[in-house]
């Protein structure tokens, strides 16, 4: 088999680690948690890092009036069938074996994984900012804006005596390197057809 | 007498000129360098090395304390009720204390030991012996709560116990004091051959825990004073201090004091436990508690247990000898090889210890110079395997430090000496302040002693502390025993009388802790999962409120159609599922504790409404930022009121159904 190929079906393969490692870590650390709440986001689910973390970080919340994290949320039922389709169509692709198109699927997921993000953020934002009218404690910004507890997108920030982590996951590294992969089969598939 | 009171008068001389040389030496002149400071320093967020369980003699309670800083982290409630925690004073563990004479919330508990698996610590109980209403206690070290108390029948002054044999097999109980078998209405002063000293056996599964007699020995009315297992090559074998052999009844001072050589009682266990497993022994009506306590249902039981299997060591020969022993002993301690027994009497200056191997051997060439009620006595010279001679005075116990070395406490000379055992020479002495009854090396009732500290515990303080008027701290002493010299490197105060110890190494204990308790897997007859299942019931007189509390409020808060004269149990779940967020709970009027529920527990207290109004309720455990928020009001109206029952949940007001 051609190398491009190779590359194309094991890059899109690699996407099913999503399947098995979650995809993103929120951690929250304060004083009085030694060991830090945190929540893995799997395609299909938030999981606690250790045991009732979730419900642990529902109950700080409420002090500010943010909403419980739910259960479910519609995105945990698409988002296993996008990348089920996307790994099959790579795969597919990859043995028919025209570069071009790998770059397409290239972009097509990329195009995926940013309205991804920014669904996540959406949500996030909702989050932190759609606070119950009769929270207990209401901080201001400066300018006298009602604070916000949105989570950070990517990476840290302090939330009044919270830092929160936002921070990709093994999943996430999983479909990473399998698109960068998808790239190297399309340069790679663009050299083999000039022999 | 005139020369009783004479040498008495002599004892009393001598060991004032100790005290005062102890005094001048070491103890006013800040002895302690920077180095010795540093030894005992734990750093701030830094854990200690080891655990001590040092019993609250007198408070009835167990401490825990951490070494070799000696901070105090729990006091564990055993057999005297603690409104602290509640024990005793909630539904849940009332039963704990349920006796064959009823309720008793107060005990003497003297000797912690920790359970072992081949002759090692295996941290996973801790033993307690309640010395006034005979009862032995069981604390589970995943919780370090009392979990199992049963009631010792046929005894009284339950003092030498509660110590184990190697493999945990068994918990033993032995009598102090000897009393009218059965127990009948008779003349005190027929003591003699018609009392008898119970020595009973309890068995442990090694599954779970659970305690049950197998079988008392009844034994001549001696009084028995301490004991502990043989290990090792003596493993099978259980030793017990004996004193009034005389079998006085009365001024035991002068009449229990007489005989020159009192006993150690040797009890090899293996043969009466196949004697009673081969059908031996006989059955007797009895009538005790037995106690437990459930993780499941947070709930304990008390049953009476109405039979208990006796065996008269006259019917199992070969089981049960005696090894002379001057002069009422009073420690009975084996070294970690099992071949030495330290007999400390009392009322002599010199230790005498006897050999296993030659105690066997006496044994096999019948080296008998009587008997007693059936049981033979070795001859002395025959067992004898050393005295160590002028050690001080009123030596009383002995633990090892698994290096070759024992270490001896005196109460009249205030000191603890240290010894070799098979030179038997004294290798070094230090004071102690003052009056030192046991000490405690962790693992030091084991094959395997962590011989880096020795504690000794203390009767009287006098001037070490901050005077708290008449009544001031009793306190433990803590040693570097590493190296050939014993070095003091703390005092602290303790709980009750520190009476013994039992300490183990940090790590072995700490990682099986638990931190919560899963409120779905909670059996709790009355827990309440979710504020959803929150609700209040009246049933006749009496109304079962069911509440939940989570920061920071309870579910329901107000309560509406109580009456005078109800009975109103407030069952109350904590929802929590984080580590260390217990919330409490108080009424006012309450004729009990507060309750103090850890994550997921479910705990009930009783409350009687004796006034017309309304009257609040609150979090006794600051536990949030709006802990005093944490709070709700019970409305009480006269008797036959028709107010209904009412709540409100979440704000909104609810109907009872
Ligand atoms: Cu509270």
């Amino acid at each position: 088999m051609k190398k491009s190929k190779l590359l194309m079906i094991v890059g899109s393969l690699l996407l099913l680690g999503l399947f098995v490692f979650p995809l993103w870590n929120i951690t929250l650390e304060a004083p009085q948690y030694p060991i830090p709440l945190g929540m893995d986001i799997h395609i299909n689910k938030f999981e606690d890092t250790h045991e009732f973390d979730i419900k642990n970080i529902n109950l700080m919340n409420h002090y500010v009036g943010m909403q419980y994290i739910p259960e479910t949320i519609p995105e945990f039922k698409i988002f296993p069938w996008a990348v089920g389709i996307m790994v099959f169509l790579g795969v597919v692709i990859g043995l028919k074996g025209n570069y071009k198109l790998f770059l397409a699927w290239f972009i097509v997921m990329s195009m995926l994984g940013i309205a991804g993000m920014y669904d996540f953020y959406l949500w996030e934002y909702d989050y932190g900012h759609n606070l119950n009218p009769k929270a207990i404690m209401k901080f201001t910004n400066p300018d006298g804006s009602i604070m916000g507890f949105q989570p950070p997108l990517f990476g840290s920030k302090d939330i009044l005596n919270f830092k929160a982590h936002s921070y990709p996951r093994a999943g996430a590294y999983f479909m990473f390197i399998g698109m960068l992969l998808t790239v190297v089969a399309f340069f790679v598939g663009k050299k083999e057809s000039k022999v | 007498m005139k020369t009783i009171f004479k040498s008495l008068l002599a004892i009393t001389v001598v060991s004032l000129v100790l005290s005062s040389c102890g005094n001048g030496s070491s103890s006013k002149k800040g002895a302690l360098s920077s180095s010795v400071a540093e030894k005992v320093y734990v750093a701030p967020g830094e854990h200690d090395e080891f655990y001590a369980f040092v019993s609250g003699g007198f408070s009835g309670q167990l401490a825990v304390y951490g070494l070799p800083s000696g901070r105090l982290f729990k006091v564990i409630p055993v057999f005297s009720v603690d409104a602290e925690k509640a024990y005793g004073f909630n539904e849940e563990t009332k039963p704990m204390l349920n006796t064959s004479h009823g309720f008793i919330p107060w005990d003497d508990s003297h000797h912690p030991d920790i359970s072992q698996t081949n002759g090692e610590l295996d941290g996973r109980y801790v033993f307690i012996n309640g010395n006034n209403t005979p009862r032995i206690a069981k604390i589970d070290l995943t919780t370090f709560e009392t979990t199992e108390i049963i009631e010792i029948p046929n005894s009284a002054g339950n003092h030498s116990s509660s110590f184990v044999t190697e493999n945990t097999e068994y918990v033993v109980a032995g009598t102090r004091f000897s009393i009218p078998f059965p127990q009948r209405d008779m003349p005190i002063d027929e003591y003699k051959g018609n009392f008898k000293g119970a020595l009973t056996f309890i068995s442990v599964d090694p599954k779970d825990g659970a305690m049950d007699i197998k079988f008392q020995i009844m034994m001549p009315g001696f009084n028995y004073d301490l004991s502990h297992p043989g290990r090792g090559k003596s493993h099978g074998w259980f030793f017990f201090t004996t004193y009034n052999t005389e079998e006085a009844n009365s001024l035991l001072e002068v009449n229990a004091s007489q005989n020159d050589k009192d006993f150690i009682a040797a009890i090899n266990w293996k043969k009466i436990e196949e004697y009673v497993n081969n059908g031996g022994g006989k059955k007797v009506p009895s009538r005790y508690a037995h106690n437990v306590y459930s993780d499941e249902t947070h709930s304990a039981t008390s049953t009476i247990k109405k039979e208990v299997l006796i065996v008269n060591p006259s019917d199992v020969p070969g089981a049960v000898y005696f090894l002379p022993t001057p002069k009422s002993p009073h420690g009975c301690d084996v070294d970690p090889t099992g071949e030495y027994i330290v007999g400390n009497g009392k009322l002599s200056a010199d230790l005498t210890i006897h050999s296993f191997s030659k105690m066997i051997k006496a044994i096999e060439d019948k080296k008998f110079t009587g008997e007693a009620y059936g049981i033979p006595i070795l001859d002395f010279d025959a067992v004898h395997a050393g005295t160590v001679k002028q050690s001080g005075l009123g030596p009383l116990h002995t633990e090892f430090d698994g290096k070759g070395n024992a270490y001896t406490t005196f109460f009249i000379s205030s000191e603890v000496v240290k010894w070799k055992i098979g030179t038997w020479e004294v290798i070094d002495r230090k004071p102690t302040y003052y009056s030192v009854g046991h000490l405690m090396i962790p693992g030091g009732n084991s094959r395997k002693p962590y011989g880096k500290y020795v504690l000794a515990m203390n009767k009287i303080t006098k001037d070490r502390y901050l005077p708290t008027g008449p009544e001031v701290t009793q306190s433990a002493q803590l040693y570097d025993i590493t190296g050939d010299k014993m070095e003091l490197l703390l005092d602290f105060p303790t709980i009750g009388e520190p009476h013994y110890a039992a300490g183990i190494p940090a790590d072995i204990v700490a990682k099986n802790s638990k931190k919560i308790y899963k409120l779905e897997e909670s059996k709790h007859e009355f827990v309440t999962k979710s504020e959803a299942d929150s609700k209040v019931v009246r049933d006749g007189n009496e109304v079962h409120i069911y509440m939940t509390m989570i920061r920071s409020h309870f579910a329901p808060d107000n309560i509406e159609g109580i009456q005078v004269g109800d009975k109103v149990y407030f069952h109350v779940t904590n929802l929590e599922q984080d580590y260390d967020v217990p919330h409490g709970i108080s009424m006012i009027g309450a004729q009990t504790s507060e309750l103090l529920i850890m994550p997921g527990q479910t705990e009930t207290f009783v409350w009687y409404p004796k006034q017309v109004g309304v009257w609040p309720f609150y979090c006794t455990d600051f536990c949030s930022a709006l802990h005093q928020e944490m709070q709700g009001y019970v409305r009480v109206s006269p008797k036959g009121s028709k107010v209904p029952i009412k709540f409100t949940l979440d704000g909104d007001a609810v109907d009872a159904e």
